[in-house]
């Protein structure tokens, strides 16, 4: 049970609220000075306005908050913010290559593979997570590796076909190349 | 999410050190604990980051055996090179769990030190032993078709999530921690305990210890392993109950195995006896069969969770058959199958 | 005039919003940016009924941070009168207000906002918060409460109550030789949308709000933030340009709405309140049901008893209702027909039209009994219903305006492959496991909605369309862009959408699947009304070549108006409103049901859902491997985003067959599962192979544009064709859904 007496221990009152700390966001060096109880997705969202990273939990158990970091897909509700200092951190905003959509954004909008769009940034960085993965190969595999990302408009299938279609062209231009 | 202290170590013993003090939380991967500190169950007073001690190498030991750093990722471990060739049934388990996003995230040492997913646990309104010692189980009695069939008390009924942690007890693997008096090493099956009078203790790691790896002994399974997992829906989900197998098969009979339940106590379980008494058996169904009910034998079910005694002796029986075939379970196969 | 050709309204269209979506810069309703934003968060009930004795807040006032925390004992002022509260598609009842007094009604009741500086120290403070309770008895059991079932004595607007009985069911089914009569529960579900509920009130100060609100009816949130705060409706803006999903459960204004504009109002500031995922639990749900079906037939399978009897759970203080036992009346023939819904009250909040409300539960128990049926009569599941076609509505004796279900079942059939089905229960099987086909009829109204848009033809040759409708994942914003484009002649990007804001010309809340149809023909006749005015300046013109012309005589296309028989004979948009002397031309266009005939027709669409499963019986595992979802829908305006429509209704169909519950504990009256790794939605490898089929229907009185609506009708249907693929497969009938593992190895 909640008890009053209990919640009084361990709050420091002599925490300290600012520790400085250096992000690579979307290719670009940011200094921010934050208190350590922020999360990755809250300081991309309400501080730096990048809200294309959505927060569909706030417990890892969606992947709305699918972000790049380091390379890697990571639910960034359950990373505080202090830990990953020095990271470089793509969003759903820094996916693209100038002004043409990364491919997954277009074959997302070209398989409609997404109706309200709210879990589609996380669908997307967690399939360039996949794709640079190179683990997925069948449809089975992009379905295992794609679990971690709920969408409730039930959009699976069309984005199964939006992963497969990149990832087809991605061979073939390997292919292309040899 | 409360207020708390953070600080950022370099060293092993300069975490052991800002470790000391009441209420202090080691802080890894994160995949755990802030979800935990989200819910208000876990208050720390001040955070240890222990992201820069360098704990995260693989490396092989001189007898074939592992070494594997207490900040390797799950994911890293599972794809690594060495352990799927010669720990497929780790890299196996860890798949099976969680998702990549998490995997990419979770540590090794922060999986074995995954609580649990009792919903009452995770209710800060409602009476848990296990968060708020003496203050009773809402399990029992309660909603508790996910829990414990196994091992279980009077005042804890709650199982142990980890899907990584059921192939390390079946690898035998052991647990390297070091605290204000030293280094030692827990063998797995004594690393997670059973909940008895202290639920809230889910394992026996002493207070200021610090996880820094896992040690594997060479594995000699083979292609005779598989993890099955069972669960309520077919990714992304805890376990009901999921079975790690290892088998050593010579000359048409069972010289070795070790399996190991999860989702089924409040630790992944072994049963020796029942393993000792199929040795020397030949790798079949009614073997099989006799060493299930073995294991069962000793389940209690709380109303809900009945089920899962039966679903354990089937699964159980499952994981025997594809382990002795040769067939592991791939974790994106959602067909369980049966060689016959 | 007649409609223009079409070339966009019926061809597969990318979202016209996709771009902004796939790019991150669609804006939902927590992500507006203002001055001084506060944060709002709340504190919810432990308790299930009772009273607050005390509440503590010293702790919390003293993180830094905190503005103000507001309770019962200091909530801002509101509306006294229970009609002030209530929204558009409130059920009768006593609407909730939150903080209105220390009374608690169901678990997790908001009971306190705090409201800081930053998020953190706002969540921070919240976990500080200590009431005292003295706890009254509860019941959150609907089963110790049936036999307390009553029939609700005030009629929920919209909802039709059961039609009264024809015939005698219950001689019929005691006469007859094939009978079954059965018992069926889907329990509780959450509607689970992806973006959790937030509200980001925009104090724009002199008295003026501008509220982001995740709702599916700018209006209706917006009425009911003036009338509840006593507002004036121009100071009052709701705007929901993009909405993370809703399916039913944004209809009503949800709690954070209240708070966050409350706040804003005593604050003076700008305040942003969202609700947790955990939070979304105890904002409305589909209701917990008993229900009891009882077919007959004769040994043919000509069916000559239905009754459907249901009890369902509402709150403490509101009568929600449903449409629930209806449809077992008017989609079989029979002459013989029995239908009761009564409601039991919980300590809950008041459940919530979730996705196709009332036919997702009742179509399911009746596709499931009639599956049971078939066997009985020892007929094919597809040919007992085949059999029992009904050519009208025998509730009300009305003519269906379309009903092309005979195309859906022979399309569904041929693509399903269902005549290689064997018919025996057990009889299909690969390696371990055993394969089923089910098959389940479905069902849904085609609603035609009063409704309203402006269209703004430029003399550029732009188009803009406007209507206060929502698109929550519909495809809303699209096709009322390709009708704009079509009336015109226009490509796409010259014309401009524009809804989710209330100040947009008037609209119902985005539900019942009936937003195309009716927004769809409110802007299509917004869209004539300038082509008119546009012909009437044009005729006007000196020398003008369409002097002579009739308005039937001619059309509008790619930035002229000609004469239909001779085209060469035509001016340009821009010359007529340059004759004219106009920068654009805008018009208003109104659509509503006509009474007339309703009076002899009825409108629904249809559909029919092939599912084959595959069941690892020892394990319990079940695998959904196909399911082929044919749908009679009348006109489809975008076959792209409306075959979404359909996929995402069967996968909420699955999620109902196999995974959906909210698990409560009755001790505690608490739902235990409140988050979305213990309340399992399908998730990516859940879902195979979905191939959708819109049957050739056409529909000319259902509304101006021949369009149905498919927003709900694939959710219907489908967990019974799920429920009957897995009798089919094991020989097992579990009536209690969802079908997990603990159900299959003990059946």
């Amino acid at each position: 049970m909640l008890n009053v007496e209990q919640l009084r221990g361990p709050v420091d009152q002599s925490s300290k609220a600012g520790i400085p700390v250096s992000f690579v966001i979307n290719g670009s060096r940011q200094e921010l000075v934050i208190p350590p109880w922020i999360t990755l997705l809250d300081l991309l969202r309400e501080h730096l306005q990048l809200t294309g990273t959505k927060k569909g939990c706030d417990h890892g158990q969606c992947g709305a908050c699918t972000v790049l970091i380091d390379g890697m897909r990571i639910n960034s509700c359950l990373v505080l913010a202090v830990s990953r200092d020095g990271a470089e951190v793509t969003t759903i905003e820094g996916v693209a290559a100038g002004r043409d959509m990364h491919p997954l954004q277009s074959a997302f909008v070209e398989h409609d593979a997404f109706q309200c769009g709210y879990c589609t940034p996380g669908q997307i960085c967690s399939a360039i997570g996949l794709l640079a993965e190179g683990r997925a190969h069948t449809r089975a595999e992009i379905r295992e590796h794609m679990s971690g990302n709920l969408c409730r408009c039930g959009a699976y299938t069309n984005i199964a076909d939006a992963i497969e279609h990149v990832m087809r062209q991605g061979a073939a231009a390997r292919e292309a190349a040899e | 999410m409360n207020r708390f202290d953070y600080v950022r170590p370099d060293t092993i013993s300069d975490a052991i050190k800002a470790l000391a003090v009441p209420d202090a939380r080691a802080l890894a991967g994160g995949t755990n604990l802030v979800d935990l500190m989200k819910y208000e169950v876990a208050r720390p007073s001040r955070i240890v980051d222990i992201n820069r001690l360098p704990l995260k190498a693989i490396e092989t030991t001189a007898e074939g055996g592992l070494k594997i750093g207490a900040l390797v990722t799950n994911s890293d471990l599972a794809w690594n090179a060495t352990v799927h060739e010669h720990f497929p049934l780790l890299a196996s388990a860890i798949l099976a769990g969680a998702s990549p996003q998490l995997r990419n995230a979770a540590t090794t040492g922060g999986n074995l030190l995954q609580r649990t997913r009792c919903y009452y646990f995770y209710d800060p309104s409602t009476a848990c032993n296990k968060r708020v010692p003496g203050s009773g189980c809402s399990a029992i009695g309660g909603v508790n078709r996910i829990h414990a069939i196994l091992g279980a008390s009077d005042e804890c009924i709650a199982v142990h999530p980890s899907d990584m942690c059921v192939a390390l007890a079946a690898l035998d693997a052991s647990v390297d921690v070091e605290g204000p008096d030293g280094k030692r090493n827990i063998p797995f099956t004594a690393f997670h305990r059973l909940p008895g009078t202290e639920p809230h203790l889910d394992n026996t790691m002493a207070a200021g210890e610090l996880i820094t790896g896992i040690h594997l002994s060479r594995c000699d399974f083979g292609i005779n392993h598989t993890y099955v997992k069972i669960r309520d829906r077919l990714s992304y989900a805890f376990a009901l109950v999921s079975v790690a197998v290892g088998l050593k098969l010579k000359a048409g009979v069972i010289e070795k195995v070790h399996v190991a339940l999860g989702g089924v106590a409040h630790k992944p379980w072994r049963d020796l006896d029942a393993e000792a008494a199929l040795k020397g058996q030949r790798p079949e169904r009614a073997a099989f069969a006799e060493f299930a009910g073995q294991v069962v034998a000793q389940a209690r079910g709380q109303g809900q969770n009945d089920f899962k005694i039966e679903l354990a002796r089937r699964t159980i029986i499952r994981a025997l058959e594809q382990a002795a075939a040769g067939t592991p379970q791939h974790q994106s196969n959602k067909s369980l199958q049966q060689e016959k | 005039m007649s409609v223009t050709e079409a070339s966009h309204i019926g061809r597969p269209t990318n979202r016209v919003d996709g771009p902004l979506k796939v790019t991150g810069q669609a804006r939902y309703a927590a992500e507006y940016p203002a001055p001084d934003l506060l944060y709002g968060y709340l504190v919810g009930s432990t308790i299930a009924a009772g009273r607050i004795t005390a509440i503590h807040l010293d702790l919390a006032r003293s993180v830094p941070g905190v503005v103000e925390i507001f309770t019962h004992e200091n909530r801002g002022k509101a509306a006294w009168l229970d009609r002030s509260w209530r929204d558009e598609v409130a059920p009768p009842g006593h609407p909730f207000r939150p903080l209105h007094s220390e009374r608690i009604l169901f678990d997790g009741q908001p009971i306190a906002l705090v409201v800081a500086e930053t998020y953190e120290a706002a969540r921070d403070a919240a976990s500080l918060i200590h009431a005292e309770y003295e706890t009254a008895e509860h019941c959150t059991e609907l089963e110790r409460k049936r036999s307390e079932a009553y029939v609700p004595p005030e009629k929920r607007s919209g909802i039709p109550p059961p039609p009264d009985p024809r015939g005698d069911a219950e001689q019929a089914f005691e006469e007859a030789p094939v009978k079954i009569s059965r018992d069926y529960r889907v329990n509780a579900e959450h509607h689970n949308p992806m973006e959790m509920f937030g509200t980001t009130c925009v104090f724009e100060g002199e008295g003026r709000l501008t509220i982001y609100d995740k709702t599916q009816g700018s209006q209706n949130a917006q009425g009911y933030v003036t009338s509840v705060f006593g507002l004036k409706s121009k100071n009052v803006r709701v705007v929901n340009h993009y909405v993370g999903g809703a399916f039913g459960s944004g209809l009503r204004p949800q709690h954070q709405l209240f708070f966050a504009v409350m706040a804003a109002i005593e604050l003076e500031r700008s305040v942003r309140v969202s609700l947790t995922r955990a939070q979304m639990f105890h904002i409305g749900y589909r209701p917990d049901n008993f229900q009891t079906v009882s077919l007959a037939a004769d040994r043919e399978g000509r069916l000559q008893s239905i009754m459907h009897d249901v009890v369902a759970a509402t709150s403490r203080y509101e009568d929600h209702q449903e449409v629930v036992v209806n449809w077992s009346g008017m989609m079989y023939h029979c002459d013989n027909v029995k239908l009761s819904y009564r409601l039991a009250k919980l300590d809950t909040a008041t459940p919530c039209d979730m996705r196709a409300p009332g036919a997702a539960i009742g179509v399911t128990a009746l596709e499931c009994a009639l599956d049971e049926l078939s066997y009985e009569v020892g007929i094919d599941p597809l040919e007992i219903r085949r059999l029992n076609f009904a050519s009208k509505d025998e509730n009300t004796d009305k003519q269906f305006t379309s009903k092309a279900l005979h195309a859906c079942y022979s399309e569904g059939a041929a693509a399903f492959g269902w005549n290689e089905r064997k018919p025996e229960p057990r009889s299909m099987r690969e390696r371990q496991e055993l394969i089923g086909w089910g098959v389940s009829t479905g069902m849904w109204d085609a609603f035609l909605q009063k409704a309203e848009a402006r269209a703004k033809l430029s003399a550029d040759g732009r188009l803009e369309v406007s209507t206060a409708a929502s698109d929550i994942g519909t495809g809303t914003w699209t096709i009322l862009t390709q009708i704009g484009a079509d009336a015109f002649g226009i490509p796409l990007e010259d014309v401009t959408a524009r809804i989710g804001d209330s100040t947009l010309p008037t609209s119902p809340v985005e539900g019942g699947s009936w937003t195309a149809a009716s927004n769809g023909s409110a802007v299509q006749a917004a869209c004539e009304a300038v082509k008119q005015t546009l012909f009437k300046h044009a005729r006007k013109m000196a020398n003008s070549p369409l002097a002579a012309a009739e308005l039937e005589d001619v059309d509008v296309s790619k930035g002229r108006i000609f004469r239909r028989d001779d085209p060469g004979r035509s001016l340009t948009i821009v010359e007529v409103m340059h004759a004219a002397d106009l920068q654009a031309i805008e018009e208003t266009g109104k659509v509503g049901p006509s009474l007339l005939q309703m009076t002899k027709y009825v409108s629904y669409t249809h559909s029919a859902v092939f599912a084959e499963v595959r069941v690892d019986e020892d394990l319990g595992v079940v695998r959904v491997t196909r399911v082929v979802c044919a749908v009679a829908a009348g006109r489809i305006l975008n076959p792209k985003t409306a075959r979404s429509q359909i996929l995402g209704g069967v996968v909420m169909g699955i999620g109902m067959a196999l995974h959906e519950e909210g698990i409560t504990d009755h001790r505690l009256g608490k739902i235990m599962n409140h988050n979305l790794a213990e309340y399992h939605i399908p998730a990516h490898a859940d879902i195979e192979d979905i191939d959708v089929i819109f049957v050739d229907e056409h529909d000319d009185k259902v509304s101006p544009l021949g369009v149905k609506g498919i927003g709900e009708i694939g959710i219907v249907g489908t967990a019974a064709a799920v429920a009957n693929a897995i009798f089919h497969a094991t020989g097992k009938r579990v009536r209690d859904f969802p079908i997990t593992i603990d159900k299959l190895i003990a059946a």
